[in-house]
């Protein structure tokens, strides 16, 4: 209790000198306890909210895996998904899955990055100051928009042009087509940032040894900010797998294990939203098999972001 | 920044240069048709954006051609034409024109005397005059191809009237649901959306910006808070309809008797069901909550240090320098992420289709525990349907949803530059 005392000393001293009473000693004070405790509470959140994710798509799942009909070999191998007759094979759904996103990345990937260059390397600033607001229009376009946009634009094109009897009103290539498209200002974005964060004296540098301006941005800068790229490549693909509205309009109801963009196919997303949308009675295998999914869902996505935080950490190449 | 233009002026031909020089014309035309390439991969992006606004506006707007089995013409009372008749005239319309039953069944779902005009109104189009659209076409179809266009009415439609139609108009946007597309309108998924973007905020911004302030103010750097922020950018990535499927289970299942509004007695007893607005707000409030947080520690962190210094050196507490200095100041940025957050929210289809937002719901919204649905749900619901005409009111839905996203995106950016500092 040596501080009080202290304090107590020191307040007898300024008393003496007549100047006005300070109580130095530091008040324990409740409220501010409270505030911080509501605060910290506020930030555990999240971590509640991603427990809650992981337990109940967990427990679900583990209904789902250990009600009789369902065998987790038969999950990974089959490729019949008919929850109405039993058959639980995943492949049909991850296929779908897979299409949309080669031909969402197939479109995003060259353009996103030639966008890139272009606004990094070639263009002046009074056009980067246009193109890119413009561009980013696309990114705050809700996804139902693109949907629709999918159905009623471009498979009627698609259809002209290959046949209708190809290309089916519901297929996987106009709904990858648009995924694509909205994905492309996030690439375009993110390598245009790994690009301007490549110093100017390695341009200078490639310049100085004769370089064209497309030698010095293809094989001098974009080597150079590779690792931003590429982070940006992975989280567009986690970003493809994860859209539901665009397939879920565009590509079609009902699981079809099938490779051909024309063809109407579900993706898991697609799957989830259509099953969940109609009567769903808890408890049932049905409502239990679309947590399954949607774990599986859930740890593509994750591991597809955690491996991009961990290129952009790994390999980042760190000037000055 | 033009080298590749004229690229073989200034290098030194091979012939003066020996072998040193000898590709370079060819590498500069390399180099100026990738240029070309960059530039055309950044208009084709242009494109895409451009064509995907074209088709919306030519889909909202077109020719149509109306049958009705009365002419409203002949409805006319002393030449006064039917859309400007008292409501007892239009009720006395009525009266003669349908059977005394379905009059009956009428006056019992709401009495007339409650109706207002605009009510009676409709029902006059809808029982009496039964104007029905019986095909429409889009926007260039209706300025270029006209003449067939009346052909085809004349050959396929004897009697119907061709119009030109504006599917986006004020009874669009004030008319609830409807089955028939002509008279269908976004009023009850508005103020669904509204409703529950109202919620979502009151619960995601309070503990978007306290968690933020809790990471960049109180947090020491340890394991925990690490922890904490690797966890918000992990929630970040999360796709939407996972939210859906948590919102679900949590929410619309477990918690069903809060959100349903049981517990507190304010159930409706034929809907009693967690599938309510009040279970939709709180799985967008987690959806959202990453996003209102990143950018609420990048508003906070930008107030400067001395401020801070400042108020402690007067003798304030912690949360006293918080509240009445960093807040204040960090306030712009903070509500301009949150904007941004909630033209997100009102964006998100797929969370909601999973909780359970009603496709068909008669009633409009009227507080936290009724059921509801919301524009992007009701475009998904237009757009799934064959009818062409479907197409047509889903593409005004979209341009009334556009309309809200560019005014809130407007209002950030303006909010941003009005109040913006620098120190």
């Amino acid at each position: 209790m040596t501080a009080i005392s202290t304090s107590e000393a020191l307040s007898r001293v300024t008393e003496r000198a007549g100047e006005p009473q300070f109580n130095l000693r530091r008040k324990p004070r409740l409220s501010e306890k409270i505030i911080q405790g509501f605060l910290f509470v506020c930030g555990a959140i999240s971590i509640l909210t991603t427990l809650g994710i992981v337990f109940v798509l967990g427990r679900e799942s583990l209904l789902f895996f250990g009600s009789p009909e369902v065998s987790l070999l038969e999950f990974f191998t089959k490729t019949t998904w008919q929850p109405a007759i039993g058959e639980f094979g995943i492949w049909p759904l991850v296929t779908a899955t897979m299409v949309t996103t080669v031909i969402a990345m197939l479109v995003a990937v060259p353009l996103g990055l030639s966008i890139a260059i272009y606004l990094s390397e070639y263009a002046s600033a009074r056009a980067r100051s246009i193109l890119k607001p413009v561009l980013e229009i696309l990114v705050g376009i809700p996804t139902v928009v693109y949907g629709y946009f999918a159905l009623t634009f471009v498979t009627p094109i698609l259809r002209e042009i290959f046949g209708k009897n190809t290309v089916e009103i519901y297929n996987t290539a106009a709904a990858g087509l648009v995924m694509g498209i909205m994905i492309l200002p996030m690439v375009s974005s993110m390598s245009e940032d790994a690009l301007a964060a490549v110093p100017r004296s390695l341009r200078e540098a490639a310049y100085a040894l004769g370089a064209t301006k497309l030698e010095a941005s293809v094989q001098v800068v974009a080597p150079a900010a590779l690792s931003g790229i590429f982070a940006a490549f992975i989280i567009a693909v986690s970003r493809a797998i994860g859209e539901t509205m665009i397939v879920a309009i565009a590509a079609g109801a009902g699981p079809a294990f099938t490779l051909n963009p024309f063809r109407a196919a579900e993706t898991m997303t697609g799957h989830i939203v259509r099953i969940s949308g109609g009567d769903l009675s808890y408890d049932s295998i049905d409502y239990n098999s679309l947590f399954a999914i949607g774990l599986l869902l859930f740890l593509m996505t994750l591991s597809l972001n955690l491996i991009s935080r961990w290129v952009v950490q790994r390999f980042r190449e760190v000037y000055e | 920044m033009n080298s590749n233009m004229n690229g073989q002026a200034r290098y030194p031909s091979p012939e003066q240069n020996g072998d040193f020089a000898h590709n370079a014309p060819a590498r500069h035309r390399t180099a100026s048709a990738w240029h070309v390439a960059f530039q055309l991969s950044t208009i084709v992006g242009i494109l895409a954006l451009i064509a995907l606004l074209y088709n919306i506006t030519t889909q909202t707007f077109g020719l149509v051609a109306v049958k009705s089995r009365v002419d409203p013409a002949s409805l006319a009372i002393d030449g006064v034409p039917l859309e400007e008749l008292s409501k007892e005239q239009l009720i006395a319309i009525l009266e003669n024109n349908i059977s005394k039953g379905v009059m009956r069944r009428l006056e019992r779902d709401q009495p007339f005397a409650e109706r207002s005009r605009e009510n009676v109104y409709n029902l006059v189009l809808e029982r009496v005059v039964e104007m029905e659209i019986v095909r429409s076409w889009t926007l260039p179809e209706s300025l270029f191809q006209r003449q067939a266009i009346e052909a085809e009415v004349k050959d396929k439609y004897p009697g119907a009237r061709l119009q030109f139609r504006s599917w986006l108009n004020w009874d669009f946007v004030r008319s609830s649901q409807s089955s028939v597309p002509a008279r269908a309108g976004v009023f009850t998924a508005l103020q669904g959306t509204l409703w529950m973007i109202l919620i979502t905020m009151l619960i995601a911004f309070p503990i978007g910006v306290g968690a933020a302030i809790y990471l960049e103010e109180y947090a020491a750097d340890n394991i925990f808070s690490r922890i904490i922020e690797t966890n918000i950018n992990n929630l970040a990535g999360v796709p939407s309809i996972i939210y859906g499927m948590l919102g679900l289970a949590i929410f619309v299942r477990s918690l069903e008797p809060l959100t349903s509004g049981t517990l507190f007695g304010f159930a409706d007893p034929t809907t009693a069901n967690g599938r309510t607005i009040l279970s939709a707000a709180l799985t967008m409030a987690l959806l959202i909550l990453p996003v209102i947080i990143i950018n609420a520690r990048e508003a906070i962190r930008a107030v400067p240090r001395s401020l801070r210094e400042a108020s402690y050196g007067l003798g304030a507490t912690k949360w006293q320098t918080v509240w009445s200095h960093v807040l204040p100041n960090a306030l712009p940025g903070i509500l301009t992420g949150t904007i941004l957050a909630v033209s997100r929210a009102i964006g998100e289809t797929a969370p909601l289709v999973v909780v359970g937002a009603s496709t068909f719901v008669a009633l409009d919204p009227n507080g936290p525990f009724s059921k509801f649905t919301a524009l992007p749900i009701q475009i998904y619901q237009w757009t799934a349907r064959p009818q062409d005409q479907f197409r047509n009111i889903a593409a005004a839905a979209i341009l009334v949803l556009l309309i809200l996203l560019i005014t809130l995106n407007a209002t950030a950016v303006l909010l941003r530059n009005r109040f913006s500092r620098r120190y």
